[in-house]
């Protein structure tokens, strides 16, 4: 029997492509003392077909709390007895937290919403927010605001918002035990708007849900199939008073597995870290995926919990000999 | 203080410990002095946590 990761090296280290579902599942099945060779082989792919460089990302809730949907995830649901109560932020916070970013050498800001998709008031507010972060900060502006319409989407473009981020969250045979207020369907027809109107598509998930290995590997491919320009990589956060917040933390084997395989299945994207990280991962994990496939980051706070210093970040991505992205204006 | 910021319970009723790691990671969400539920927004290099009673601290 052929060993998988020299299959790997193969198909998607010398030929670029995607690993199958199939394969992806052994990948994840690898014991622990094969994972620091499967880290290898995903960092070469990452080396070979994106190159050293690590795109910086900062991003900020514009509107927290008090969502109609019922993602088991999350603490900003409004069906949920979560301790997070509803807030907006304001226009001038809004620039000032573009500013911070931008100052830690991001390229990426992203304005981020919870709700199903954006009404008018929320439209507004958008667009006098982005107008105000172009007057004022060199950064590139990426959205995250739930589902939309085409006539959203065209919005959007004509605002300037270079990517939007609608993840898939979860495999389409877990989706349900993850979401019942919308459809996995509902979701995927959003990022193919998104895609189709020239804007970068930024999708991803969340592991450790208790999805399987095989639902994991299910995600990858269906990732895969999208294309997005970008995928980031959650890992769960139990949040208190949310249906998954006695779930137990994922193990960072298992993290850095993930992290591997989802490069394997996706040779050419950006691969970013996301939320959970530093619970799931800390310290030295954190340095180990960047060494295994990830060539992207979230710098600073999340939503509504707290990352780390992003000094700390930057000062390990110069010790790791990674440049950070610089700016460049896709639109 | 007379409540934990992470569960709100009373900083007596049980040991807190768990509570004051997960701090490290997230900010308060009750108010340590009346335990009521606070407007928090996280920024990228901070935080806010406001009571209506008791006014706002930062992080």
């Amino acid at each position: 029997m052929t060993d998988v990761l020299q299959v790997a090296r193969t198909h998607v280290l010398e030929q670029g492509l995607g690993l199958s579902e199939e394969l992806l599942v052994e990948v994840l099945r690898l014991p622990d003392e094969r994972i620091p060779e499967l880290l290898e082989l995903a960092h070469d792919v990452r080396m070979t077909w994106c190159g050293p460089e690590v795109e910086v990302e900062g991003i900020v809730s514009l509107k927290t709390g008090g969502c109609p949907e019922d993602c088991h995830f999350c603490s900003q649901s409004g069906q949920f007895q979560s301790p997070v109560r509803a807030v907006w932020l304001n226009i001038p916070e809004l620039v000032e937290a573009a500013k911070e970013t931008a100052r830690t050498g991001a390229s990426e800001f992203c304005i981020v919403a919870a709700v199903r998709g954006p009404d008018q008031r929320l439209m507004d507010q958008v667009r006098e927010g982005i107008k105000a972060i172009q007057a004022e900060v060199d950064i590139n502006i990426a959205c995250s605001l739930g589902m939309l319409t085409q006539a959203q989407v065209d919005e959007f473009v004509e605002m300037g918002v270079h990517r939007y981020n609608h993840n898939l969250e979860a495999a389409k045979s877990y989706f349900p035990q993850v979401v019942s207020t919308h459809s996995y369907e509902e979701r995927w027809d959003t990022c193919l708007m998104v895609r189709e109107a020239g804007m970068e598509l930024c999708c991803g998930g969340l592991v450790g849900m208790g999805e399987s290995i095989e639902q994991r590997a299910e995600l990858a491919v269906q990732l895969a199939e999208l294309q997005p320009h970008e995928v980031p990589l959650n890992f769960l956060n139990p949040r208190p008073g949310t249906p998954f917040g006695d779930q137990e933390l994922m193990s960072s084997q298992d993290a850095l597995r993930t992290i591997a395989a989802f490069r394997l299945a996706m040779p050419h994207t950006i691969l970013r870290y996301a939320g959970g990280r530093e619970l799931t991962l800390g310290d030295l994990g954190t340095r180990e995926g960047l060494l295994g496939g990830v060539n992207a980051v979230i710098v600073g706070n999340y939503l509504t919990t707290l990352g780390r210093d992003a000094n700390e970040d930057i000062d390990l991505l110069a010790e790791l000999g990674m440049p950070i992205k610089e700016l460049q204006k896709t639109l | 203080m007379t409540y934990c910021g992470h569960c709100g319970e009373g900083v007596d009723a049980r040991d807190h410990s768990r509570c004051a790691e997960l701090l490290q990671m997230e900010p308060p969400r009750f108010c340590a002095e009346c335990r009521r539920r606070m407007v928090v927004q996280v920024v990228p290099r901070g935080w806010s946590a406001r009571c209506v009673e008791h006014g706002e601290v930062r992080g």
